[in-house]
């Protein structure tokens, strides 16, 4: 399978602070890639150098081939990669058909559009509905974000970001701020979502273990911006050293 | 209904120069054309998010391109001096867009704020071009190639340019409308809510702030020729950072949040100030008062106290 994501002993200091030390990674089709590790240990860094916020003091990033080092937000929306954040951004004053409009306007080169209606242009509206079902917001397109319970916040959040129809998706604790009756049944709905819409891949930066034993194809652990290990599920919750190293307890035994 | 209110507003001004004396229609004037400013202003500050402190920059360019326009180089078709006052704002807008829209919230207005009293100064200082503090003649324009030589000045004014203004208003206040309501407008407002999203999201924002300023410098000059032509005069004082505020002022009067806030806005002051500078030498410090009273209990401005009132009668 080709390489959607890749990184080569990719480096990224401020200053004196190493944050991320000779980092290599790949993620393929079809695959859910959790990225865990303690605080400080260079999750947040990496992800921002694999959405092109930050450019590598040293080494590679490429998406689909791309070299995507600090290009930045928009550009990576154009290739095709899509980022949700672990706290919750909306757009308090928009309706939620207006916040799903967003993504669909720039996914289909709508936006220079002057003076056409957003709300007269039947292609639009059809994509922003089919993604609120999707995640469930078909009711409430009228609404305003802020309105929205913080779990429906979360989850157009999201939906905005697959809007952009991606190849790709990072998502940063997706179930953060979520109870944890409710953690499973929104990764559901967003790996389903994902395949319905044509995601080829997830990066996924989770400290909930539970979720990343459940739905993880291969786990990336990061320790002190290195790469500690880089294996499937299976092999990574058999090592209790390396569990220990990067959370410190094994996930709940499931029944 | 929202239709309905509109077209009642537009027949209700074209009958206006019939029923009132021409002091008060002479005082529209000033109101089509700070409405018209203020519809490019609020794309910025309502829309978009970013506020400005120098947009009478804008208003300024174009009061002074009708004056150099009709005096100096002898243009005197009002489209043309519309036009090329328009493109004078639109060219230094692009200059000044550019430095300003890399920043937001207070860095923003200051940088509008500097750029604006830059060239209230080199109004003053380059003396041979600008006519310094005494400005410059506007010419009165032909209006669709016609002279009306037969009126005297105020009943061209209360005549042709009144409807030839109402029309205009009407027209940009169409084109604006429809702005914002675009895919473009959408991503204005994506970028007011929450920049840092809506790039994620694909929204080129410092692109399209730009493009917004520049559709902002657009109006406020259109403004400005409209406000010359009315006065007979470009003056220094409409490229002075307290007519900069004047236009902030007239804005949040109205309510900012709503697309007809910023027109409301800019009748209210019009009729108060002249009302208020009737009655009282103070009338600085009466609107003083006004605008405290706005932003403290009525953020929304005079249409947010309408739509209150208007929900509160339908519930009863």
């Amino acid at each position: 399978m080709m390489n959607l994501v890749e990184t080569a002993d990719v480096a990224k200091a401020y200053g004196d602070f190493v944050a991320l030390d000779g980092v290599t990674l790949s993620v393929r089709e079809g695959e859910l890639v959790s990225i865990v590790g303690p605080n400080g240990a260079g999750k947040t860094t990496l992800v921002n150098v694999l959405t092109g916020m930050l450019a590598p003091t040293r080494g590679i990033v490429r998406f689909k081939g791309n070299d995507i080092a600090g290009i930045g937000p928009v550009r990576l929306a154009e290739h095709g990669m899509a980022r949700a954040f672990q706290l919750v951004h909306i757009f308090p004053a928009l309706s939620v058909a207006e916040t799903i409009a967003i993504a669909v306007v720039s996914r289909t080169g709508k936006a220079f559009r002057f003076f056409g209606s957003v709300r007269g242009d039947d292609a639009v509206m059809q994509r922003v509905r089919e993604v609120a079902a999707i995640f469930g917001l078909e009711g409430k397109l009228d609404s305003e974000a802020r309105l929205l319970s913080q779990g429906e916040k979360k989850l157009l959040d999201i939906a905005s970001a697959f809007a952009l129809a991606p190849e790709v998706i990072l998502l940063d604790e997706p179930t953060s701020g979520v109870s944890s009756a409710d953690k499973h049944g929104i990764m559901r709905t967003l790996i389903d979502a994902a395949r319905r819409g044509g995601v080829k891949a997830i990066i996924l930066v989770e400290h909930d273990m539970d979720l990343v034993a459940e739905y993880s194809s291969r786990i990336v652990a990061l320790q002190a911006g290195k790469v500690l290990a880089d294996r499937p599920p299976a092999a990574f919750f058999s090592d209790p050293a390396l569990i220990n190293a990067v959370v410190g307890k094994m996930p709940a035994q499931r029944h | 209904m929202r239709v309905a209110a509109i077209i009642a507003a537009l027949v209700a001004l074209a009958v206006l120069p019939r029923v009132v004396s021409p002091y008060f229609v002479t005082l529209m004037l000033p109101a089509f054309a700070y409405g018209i400013a203020l519809l490019g202003f609020n794309l910025l500050f309502g829309y978009t998010g970013l506020l400005s402190f120098g947009h009478a920059l804008f208003v300024a360019i174009g009061a002074y391109s009708a004056a150099v326009m009709t005096a100096k180089l002898g243009v005197k078709s009002f489209e043309l001096i519309v036009l090329g006052a328009a493109f004078a704002a639109v060219l230094v807008a692009i200059p000044v867009g550019l430095l300003s829209v890399r920043y937001v919230r207070i860095f923003f207005g200051i940088l509008t704020l500097a750029f604006g009293m830059l060239f209230h100064s080199f109004l003053f200082k380059f003396y041979d071009i600008t006519g310094g503090d005494t400005g410059l003649r506007v010419l009165r324009p032909l209006l669709l190639g016609f002279a009306f030589q037969d009126l005297d000045k105020t009943a061209f004014l209360v005549g042709p340019f009144y409807y030839y203004c109402l029309a205009l208003l009407a027209l940009l206040g169409f084109v604006m409308w429809r702005i914002v309501g675009s895919p473009f407008g959408l991503h204005l407002m994506a970028i007011r809510e929450n920049r840092r999203k809506a790039e994620y999201l694909g929204v080129r924002a410092r692109l399209f702030c730009l493009l917004a300023f520049a559709i902002s410098a657009f109006y406020c000059a259109v403004g400005g020729v409209m406000l010359a032509i009315g006065i007979g005069q470009a003056d220094p004082e409409l490229a002075y950072w307290t007519h900069s505020g004047e236009l902030v002022f007239m804005t949040v009067l109205g309510g900012f949040a709503n697309f007809f806030g910023p027109l409301i806005g800019a009748f209210s002051y019009i009729f108060l100030k002249s009302q208020l500078m009737s009655i009282t030498e103070y009338w600085r410090f009466v609107m003083g008062v006004i605008l405290v009273l706005i932003v403290v209990l009525f953020p929304r401005g005079l249409v947010g106290v309408a739509q209150t009132a208007w929900a509160r009668i339908k519930r009863s």
